[in-house]
């Protein structure tokens, strides 16, 4: 079962870092992906079902034994539960992660936290007029901005306010399948009540409600936190970065921020470049501090200030294993608690800081607003300290990093395009680029690490499918050299020319997981500049390697959206006949759009360029 | 030689044994394809109500073995060197004389054939499916002596601490 380190990773510096972690006998995630196998196959195939404790029940996929639970519900209604509650744990990670970025700027807005400041004015006011916030005195319009993106959470009744970005089409088609969220929180309790025992066992009327969820993720949560984060921290624009565990410096203090919220990643930054921090570093050795980040908070820092990314999801605990690593700093999602016994084998502090978070084996550094730049200080003060106990025998940092060109929020897009997106469609109607794909997501060691990601990427530019990614994926394509306009030589001839003309990369790196709410705008522009649904669109969404419940929420919103999405691991539905149906056709009548899996990259850029050309068919041009 | 041991004492009742073995003998070998086989398994974890315990079943195939002394077609055989009492589909006529002797119970019916299936303890893999499919190990191949010796030195074991203690 155990695989060759070669087959785990197209990653050259990830190869290099499971062969240090199988000398040295330590366990990665890989060595406990196969200690599982083989997994449930009620499991995998979402049969199981453990709501209530009448329970755990089980169907047999095979028709011998029970098809029903205690309760009576078949298989369709368990698979249907069981995914609308990984749609509400996903929306939920959003929501909450979406609520402290409000929150530290309600604090920031009325005095309280003094470390935050507004970086971004211009998108202040312009949020406040879409929420019709008129009255603009002394700090007095941010304050109330600030409580009317709070009320869009406890809303009971009417729509979440972004859902109106939406183009009238989309809005028109959620009305009628009566799918508008009324409200962030609500949606997600309603979820959790319709999945307890004895309430709704209605599979399509159950998939719904996790459509009105996951819109009042893509369309409220994770738009509100990149709304609220580019006024806080700054829009992104392009700069210029390096990828890679090859970022780490052997003769620097590193700190690794990981996991997803910018909030104290942000200060962290700053205290970094204090004076006084780095005179304290030299004094104890070394040449400097250097913060490096993984997953997303790795790419909202990346995004506003260059700030290099070490790795991907899977990667962090090699980075770790570097030996090179002074803190490892983490917020919430997608940490793994296995950092914890992983550090205590290296001098490496793991540090957690999130109220929220807490992991075994980490020193707790608790984040509040209020003493964000302090709090900041002191874990750097304690990273900086830590470098006296690095063994530099046992330091061993992969060489390999990537040049990169990051930070196309929709304004910087806009801006390479002269101001308008009419470049861009100009260049979609003419067929230099054929549609946009949309490949996102995280990493899963049930694909080869990065494979599925640039395999797929590869793929899609080499037939003039201009890439726009997030997360995972994004790093993954940064590491492998397609984040630098130079990669447009890769790219089809259509492509080419279009990126070299504006200088930028075939594949367009926007953000973090929650900045799919950017492209959720970017389309919406396109179509209601052509006058059309995003369902016409010659457009495709793509998750090669997902794993997260986060990643079922996103792809149900870009689904609901109009957006055809095709999944790389299987996700756990095929033991229902009915809901596969719906997912994989009903849907396609009901929003214009559908689910797909495709393990195969290949195949998948197949899939997706065959939908993108029958979508331009559809809009008259030439395919 | 080695069997298919079962050590009761530690199956969660999970069943993870038999859905590895449907798919095993199923076309794709693969969960998500055989869906669309429905293969049938070839070993039963059977609930004893009594002691709230859950019991892997399945064939053991007998030194010697009453369904092979009884068939009449000779589609039931065993092989003299690895002891596997093979089930040759071509040639059962689905009389079910196997079945009526089967102390334990572990021939079963195709639904679409009409025919006996049995373990055939997967000749195509090292170590049978339902074995690698068990997560505590309530399975194991391996050689039956192997087995007792382990029990022979624990129950030693024991009873050497009794006598220790006596002294």
């Amino acid at each position: 079962m155990a695989n060759k380190p070669a087959t785990e990773s197209i990653d050259p510096a990830t190869t290099k870092m499971l062969l240090e972690a199988r000398r040295a006998g330590l366990e990665t995630a890989w060595d406990r992906f196969n200690k599982q196998q083989p997994q449930c196959g009620f499991g995998l195939l979402g049969i199981c079902c453990r709501n209530c404790n009448m329970g755990p029940c089980r169907i047999d996929p095979f028709g011998e034994g029970p098809d029903k639970g205690v309760c009576g519900a078949t298989a369709d209604i368990i698979v249907a539960r069981n995914l609308l509650r990984m749609i509400a744990a996903g929306a939920a990670a959003h929501a909450d992660h979406a609520r402290d970025a409000v929150i530290v700027f309600k604090e920031a807005s009325e005095g309280r936290a003094r470390s935050y400041q507004i970086r971004d004015e211009a998108k202040l006011r312009a949020l406040a007029a879409e929420y019709n916030i008129s009255s603009w005195g002394e700090g007095g319009g941010a304050a109330d901005l600030a409580n009317a993106l709070l009320s869009d959470f406890g809303r009971q009744q009417g729509s979440v306010m972004l859902t109106h970005r939406a183009p009238e089409k989309r809005q028109r088609i959620w009305e009628k399948l009566g799918i508008i969220p009324r409200g962030i929180d609500r949606e997600i309790v309603e979820c959790m009540h319709r999945t307890n025992m004895g309430v709704d066992n209605d599979p399509l009327h159950i998939l719904l409600q996790g459509l009105r969820t996951s819109i009042a993720d893509g369309w409220g949560a994770s738009m509100i936190a990149t709304e609220v984060q580019d006024i806080l921290f700054g829009t992104p624009s392009p700069k210029r970065s390096e990828a890679n565990l090859g970022v780490l410096r052997e003769d620097e203090v590193n700190i690794i921020v990981h996991g997803h919220e910018p909030i104290l990643s942000e200060m962290i930054v700053e205290a970094a470049s204090d004076p006084e921090m780095i005179r304290l570093a030299e004094k104890l050795g070394a040449k400097g501090i250097n913060v490096a980040g993984i997953c997303c908070t790795g790419n909202e820092v990346l995004m506003r200030h260059g700030i290099p990314v070490a790795g991907n999801f899977l990667q962090q605990e090699l980075a770790v294993i570097t030996g090179a690593v002074e803190a490892m700093v983490v917020d919430v999602q997608c940490v793994m608690p296995s950092l914890g016994s992983l550090a205590a084998c290296y001098h490496t502090k793991f540090i957690s800081t999130s109220p929220k978070a807490e992991f075994p084996g980490a020193l707790r550094m608790e984040f509040s607003e209020e003493r964000a730049a302090e709090m900041a200080r002191e874990i750097v003060r304690t990273a900086v300290e830590n470098y006296r106990n690095r063994d530099k025998s046992r330091v061993i940092i992969p060489r390999e990093k990537s040049e990169c060109m990051v930070g196309f929020s929709v304004e910087a897009i806009l801006n390479a395009l002269g101001g308008s997106p009419q470049p861009l469609i100009d260049a979609v109607v003419n067929g230099s680029i054929k549609g946009i794909a949309a490949v996102v997501g995280c990493n899963n060691p049930k694909v080869q690490h990065d494979s599925g990601h640039i395999n797929l990427v590869r793929e899609l530019i080499r037939n003039n499918v201009l890439v726009v990614t997030t997360g995972c994926n994004a790093i993954a394509c940064a590491k492998a050299g397609l984040l630098r306009p130079e990669a447009a030589a890769e790219a089809g001839d259509g492509l080419r020319g279009v990126c070299e003309s504006l200088g930028v990369p075939p594949v367009l790196h926007m953000g973090s997981c929650v900045d799919i709410s950017r492209i959720l705008v970017v389309a919406a522009a396109i179509a209601n500049r052509l006058g059309v649904d995003i369902s016409d669109l010659p457009v495709a969404g793509a998750a090669p390697e997902w794993m997260s419940e986060k990643a079922v929420s996103i792809g149900a919103y870009v689904v609901a959206s109009g957006v055809y999405t095709v999944l790389g691991t299987v996700p756990p539905v095929l033991g229902s006949p009915v809901v596969t149906r719906i997912l994989t056709k009903d849907l396609g009548d009901a929003v214009g759009a559908t689910f797909a899996v495709e393990p195969d990259p290949f195949k998948a850029a197949r899939l997706i360029i065959e939908h993108i050309e029958s979508r331009r068919k559809g809009l008259g041009l030439k395919v | 030689m080695k069997e298919i041991l079962v050590r009761p004492e530690r199956c969660m009742g999970c069943r993870s044994c038999e859905i590895a073995c449907a798919v095993e003998h199923s076309v794709s070998r693969d969960l998500f394809r055989a869906l669309s086989e429905m293969p049938q398994k070839r070993l039963y974890v059977e609930h004893v109500p009594e002691y709230s315990l859950a019991v892997p079943i399945l064939c053991r195939h007998c030194e010697d073995a009453p369904c092979v002394a009884v068939c009449p077609t000779g589609a039931l055989t065993q092989d003299a060197l690895t002891g596997v009492v093979r089930h040759n589909r071509d040639v059962c006529i689905g009389c079910w004389t196997c079945a009526s002797v089967c102390t334990y119970g572990v021939i079963g019916r195709d639904r679409r054939a009409r025919v006996a299936i049995k373990c055939d303890r997967c000749p195509e893999l090292d170590v049978p499916a339902c074995v690698s499919a068990c997560p505590t190990r309530a399975l194991i191949y391996g050689v039956v002596e192997d087995l007792s010796e382990a029990r022979r030195a624990a129950s030693a074991l024991k009873l050497a601490r009794g006598v220790a203690a006596s002294r």
